[in-house]
């Protein structure tokens, strides 16, 4: 795995009304990596990925996804790229089952954007029907499978959530507080999970709030705080560095 | 034919379902309504709701303008038979293709909002139409005459192959005028194929994705779908239904007016759709069904007859319960119909096929509750 750069974010800037989210933002993610984003509330990580995904159009700066410019890009065509986002809050399709809610998303992988099957037969949809059965075994929600979404325990949404972001095998995997909301022994099932992936080679994004997820996936840590990138390095680096335990690390522990 | 391949309990429902509206003219003779025009009328509206529900019950976009597409159909239906030949198959083909390029137009402008915006909107499109109709467009719609077949109208095709009615022009499949009970025969074929096409559409992947785009529409985008062009197809679909219907209604009567397209007409396929169960495959045809029977029982009274209706009563009492009914039939048979609406909405949101499924499960419940 060499240092190619997935995703490249560059001098990224947005205001909302006179609130300055992200001023100036460079980062770049490698292939194959694990990069963490943290720091306190409202540093402007969830603008970051929204801006990834095409859900905010940044007021200044780019967004290069594999040498493909996907700023201004349509959130279908982003998505259609290889660049896949795993909501924090779950953003289902709670009337559908279970099973139905992974099928949708491996259709958008194998159809492309739009494909008018119409006469064709869901039933005979066997390969479909399979990926999303097996995702679903590997999140542990194979047992759920014809359940209505809406009726899962929150943390189930969230694994549903994940499952629907990796039955897209995506290049890019941007992970918005994978395991909030989660008990501990969900929260470690998770961590397992993502570990399993990263062997794939899938490049991952994480905001998390939880430094035990962080340390126990990430390969580097970004720290934002007030819009700005305050901190960067691998883990070890970021643990001992003063400005960050003072803006984020030192904060948390006063709480 | 892998088209066909559908599981063993849709054929059924197929078989059934064909067998029942092939026999409606026997089994509807006990309930007063087995005569050709009212049958004629509960496949063509059938169909209209069969097809409104394809979008408003997968995609959840409530359509206030379907009417316009059914008075489409109708006008194209006649101009086929003024121009080109009393053979219904032109007229069913052009009605619903020249229906369909008309939702194209109308859908593509409407589709660009969601929820009342986009109800609004279609709304609008079609009292567009309505009004056009009567005033600008009246060489083409014959404004409140409406648009009739005459004896000396060209009929292009007919001349050149020397087909001649006798009489005053009526609708035909190759001789077989298409009145009565012919013509509710081939409606009702009409209906069975609209009916298999909405069946596969359920069944399909395609389907499918438009439940999704009712659930979740973003969702659906962050997940890389393209949901207009599926919205809009969704649309054309239904439209197109539409205008088959509105066709149908030139077919067995061959006159077109305007007033198909008020939006009373498009409200009544909305009821038709909420009442039978929304979204569910079968029950916009039940509340099709349900709605004509109503109106024609319902709206036949008048104050003699409920008077002869309740004479086994003592004569002050009698005139009475008459008072009291009287608002809630004949002229008045709409109170009747907002009433069974508003209770059906409160007590069953699902619709009848919802009340079906709870009165099947009594029924099934009742044995094991026996044996206890």
């Amino acid at each position: 795995m060499g240092n190619n750069i997935v995703l490249d974010i560059a001098y990224v800037d947005k205001s909302f009304g006179g609130l300055q989210a992200l001023s100036n933002i460079n980062l770049q993610i490698e292939e194959g990596k694990t990069h963490a984003i943290i720091g306190p509330n409202g540093a402007g990580k969830s603008t970051l990925l929204n801006v990834c995904i095409g859900r905010i159009a940044p007021d200044r700066g780019t967004v290069t996804f594999n040498g493909e410019l996907i700023t201004g890009k349509q959130p279908h065509e982003i998505n259609q790229a290889g660049v896949v986002r795993v909501f924090q809050t779950p953003e289902i399709f709670p009337e559908l089952t279970v099973l139905e809610n992974v099928m949708i998303p491996a259709f958008a992988k194998r159809d492309g954007s739009f494909k008018f099957n119409a006469f064709s037969l869901l039933s005979d949809e066997t390969d479909i029907v399979a990926d999303a059965e097996h995702v679903l075994d590997d999140m542990g929600l194979l047992g759920q499978s014809a359940h209505v979404a809406g009726s899962m325990s929150r943390g189930d949404k969230r694994r549903l959530e994940l499952a629907m972001g990796l039955v897209q095998h995506p290049k890019l995997l941007l992970l918005d507080e994978p395991t909030a909301g989660m008990s501990r022994a969900d929260t470690n099932a998770t961590i397992d999970t993502l570990k399993r992936i990263k062997e794939r080679g899938m490049t991952k994004v994480i905001i998390e709030h939880d430094m035990h997820v962080v340390f126990s996936l990430a390969d580097k840590i970004t720290v934002l705080a007030q819009g700005m990138i305050i901190a960067e390095g691998a883990p070890e680096e970021i643990r001992g560095n003063p400005k960050v335990q003072e803006a984020y690390l030192g904060e948390s522990t006063d709480e | 034919m892998k088209m066909f391949k559908l599981s063993s309990k849709d054929m059924m429902l197929m078989l059934v379902l064909s067998a029942a509206v092939l026999t409606m003219p026997i089994w509807l003779v006990p309930f007063g309504a087995g005569y050709p025009d009212l049958m004629q009328k509960f496949a063509i509206f059938g169909l209209f709701a069969v097809g409104f529900n394809i979008l408003f019950g997968l995609t959840g976009y409530l359509s206030f303008g379907h009417a316009a597409f059914l008075g489409v159909g109708s006008y194209t239906a006649v101009w086929s038979f003024k121009l080109l030949s009393m053979n219904v198959l032109p007229a069913v083909m052009l009605g619903t293709i020249v229906a369909g390029l008309f939702a194209v137009l109308i859908g593509y402008v409407s589709l660009r909002r969601t929820g009342i915006y986009f109800s609004i909107l279609t709304l609008a499109f079609a009292q567009m139409c309505y009004n056009l109709a009567y005033s600008v467009l009246t060489p083409i719609t014959n404004g409140e005459t409406g648009l009739r077949v005459l004896r000396d109208d060209p009929r292009v095709l007919d001349n050149m192959f020397g087909v001649v009615q006798e009489g005053s022009p009526v609708g035909s499949l190759f001789g077989v005028n298409m009145q009565g009970y012919p013509g509710f025969y081939f409606c009702a074929v009409m209906l069975l194929i609209g009916f298999f096409i909405s069946l596969l559409i359920f069944r399909s992947p395609f389907g499918m994705k438009l439940i999704a785009i009712k659930s979740n529409q973003n969702r659906m985008r962050y997940t890389g779908f393209n949901t207009r062009p599926y919205l809009l197809i969704a649309f054309v679909i239904s439209g197109m239904y539409a205008g088959l219907s509105g066709t149908l209604m030139a077919v067995t009567d061959p006159l077109a007016g305007a007033e198909r397209m008020q939006w009373t007409a498009s409200g009544e396929v909305v009821l038709m759709t909420i009442l039978g169960g929304m979204g569910t495959l079968t029950g916009p045809l039940f509340g099709a069904v349900l709605i004509k029977y109503f109106e024609n029982i319902f709206s036949a009274f008048n104050e003699s007859s409920l008077l002869e209706i309740f004479s086994f009563l003592p004569e002050p009492l009698q005139h009475f319960v008459v008072t009291i009914v009287h608002p809630f039939v004949g002229e008045g048979w709409h109170l009747t119909l907002g009433a069974l609406f508003m209770i059906i909405v409160i007590f069953l949101p699902g619709g009848l096929v919802e009340g079906f499924g709870r009165l099947s499960k009594k029924f099934k419940s009742k044995p094991t509750q026996k044996s206890e």
